[in-house]
């Protein structure tokens, strides 16, 4: 049997299994559910292998002779006295590094890219200038760059900060500002909702085109048969499980 | 012995993080060559951590096969999984494809994990919508505000939706450009000072929980 087509079988007969949770949680689905987690698990260790083992710590060894890669590898292997309780202490020589390597490249670059860029790009100039002495005030909402939603964005930026900060009572005009920032949250809850429905129907259109080509003759139409197969099995394991009642206890 | 347990760690964290916080104010090709290096170091420790969470899934499993526990069977259909895509892999040198055609190690990515990957993302959409349907209810004004944004992006984000409500895809541009932009920001700003403040902690030794509990 050709590749692609033994491939279009497995391929549908998997999408076919994680869809059969729809109907409901059976065992067929819990087969192709620890079955992802562990061709997923393996695929990230041959990942991890190819990258980290092979190209970037035997190659350049081997080709180049950079033998200062084995004090990584060292501190890599004081993680593994994980396993040794009595010499368990040494893997905190790993965290420490790890951890103070991070945080100490996290202060800069959070400060420069997330706090002072944003600030920038949120505090910016009321009116544009128009000519050599001219100010105009743009008040397109399409154009993200217009003066109307630069004031609009301030207002949230602020609203929204103000919001999360608790120092000081929300009472009179600082409720207000809170109030508004809650407006704003919630639009951008919704947007993030509305967005993430969308990606999941993209994927969801995606599988069911790859199932109506994979019911095509060229591949033995899978789709058809193996839907017919899997109904069979969940009417089969619904008769049983009515006759023998899973025992809940 | 409390040096080299509790204290000399405290000290590596303090020595690291003040150098490579000082890194990004030295522009000196020493320093990029310091970064660099770093980089792949991190990269290079990090795979090792690996083995720590795989060991930990093996362990999980190979207790619940010997129990005998509920499912243990699928336990099996993981191990068959992982080691079937291990050998897959090591024998195309990780690699996908060589010249144009695909691999064992290809084949299982295409053919098995695109597809559980695909298909076990897409089913959420069905349970969006019906946990949606349940608890969108507009029994307060943020509630509708949220319901709102939630629809008009839902159908200017499709041909349909553009059709329905023309002004929808104009409305949905500006809700996500502007406003929910608008909020990422802040959230940004404010997770952003948290880090920073976080960062200050482990490096100056006030965070140590990092380090485990444990014997001194």
């Amino acid at each position: 049997m050709d590749a692609t087509v033994l491939g279009a079988w497995v391929a549908t007969g998997l999408t076919l299994l994680i869809f059969s949770f729809l109907y409901k949680d059976n065992p067929l689905f819990k087969l192709a559910e620890h079955l992802y987690v562990g061709v997923s698990v393996g695929y990230i260790i041959v990942k991890t292998y190819d990258t980290v083992i092979v190209h970037l710590v035997v190659k350049p060894i081997v080709e180049n002779g950079e033998i200062a890669l084995l004090i990584p590898v060292a501190i890599g292997m004081l993680m593994l006295t994980r396993y040794v309780p009595k010499a368990a202490w040494l893997s905190r020589y790993a965290f420490a590094f790890i951890v103070g390597m991070g945080a100490g490249l996290a202060i800069p670059r959070t400060i420069s890219s997330f706090i002072l860029k944003q600030i920038e790009d949120t505090v910016r100039p009321l009116m544009s200038m128009t000519g050599p002495d001219g100010l105009a005030f743009s008040m397109n909402l399409l154009n993200p760059g217009s003066n109307l939603n630069a004031l609009i964005i301030l207002l949230g930026v602020s609203s929204v900060l103000f919001y999360f900060f608790f120092s000081i009572e929300h009472s009179g005009a600082g409720r207000a500002v809170a109030r508004t920032g809650v407006i704003f949250l919630m639009v951008s809850f919704g947007a993030g909702f509305g967005y993430t429905v969308m990606a999941r129907m993209s994927l969801l259109i995606g599988r069911l085109t790859d199932l109506i080509e994979f019911s095509d003759a060229s591949y033995g139409r899978p789709t058809i048969w193996l839907l017919i197969l899997m109904i069979a099995v969940l009417f089969f394991l619904s008769r049983r499980d009515q006759e023998h009642p899973p025992d809940t206890h | 012995m409390i040096f080299l347990r509790r204290q000399l760690p405290l000290l590596i964290t303090l020595i690291t993080g003040l150098l490579f916080a000082g890194q990004y104010y030295v522009p000196h090709p020493a320093s990029e060559q310091m970064l660099t290096s770093a980089t792949k170091w991190l990269q290079i420790i990090g795979g090792f951590a690996l083995i720590l969470g795989v060991t930990s899934l093996f362990h999980q499993h190979a207790v619940k096969i010997k129990r005998q526990e509920a499912g243990w069977g699928y336990s099996f259909v993981l191990y068959a999984g992982m080691l079937g895509t291990i050998a897959a892999g090591l024998w195309a040198d990780g690699k996908e494809s060589v010249d144009g055609a695909m691999t064992a190690f290809g084949w299982v990515y295409n053919f098995m994990m695109v597809p559980l990957q695909g298909t076990m993302f897409a089913i959420l959409a069905f349970f969006i919508a019906s946990a949606a349907y349940r608890s969108f209810r507009a029994r307060s004004r943020e509630a509708a505000v949220l319901l709102v944004a939630a629809v008009i992006v839902m159908m200017g984000r499709v041909p349909l939706g553009e059709y329905l409500i023309p002004l929808s895809g104009d409305v949905s541009s500006w809700i996500l450009n502007v406003l929910n932009s608008s909020v990422r920001r802040a959230i940004l700003i404010g997770v952003s000072l948290g880090a920073i403040a976080l960062s200050f902690k482990i490096i100056f030794g006030v965070e140590r929980s990092y380090l485990g509990g444990g014997k001194e």
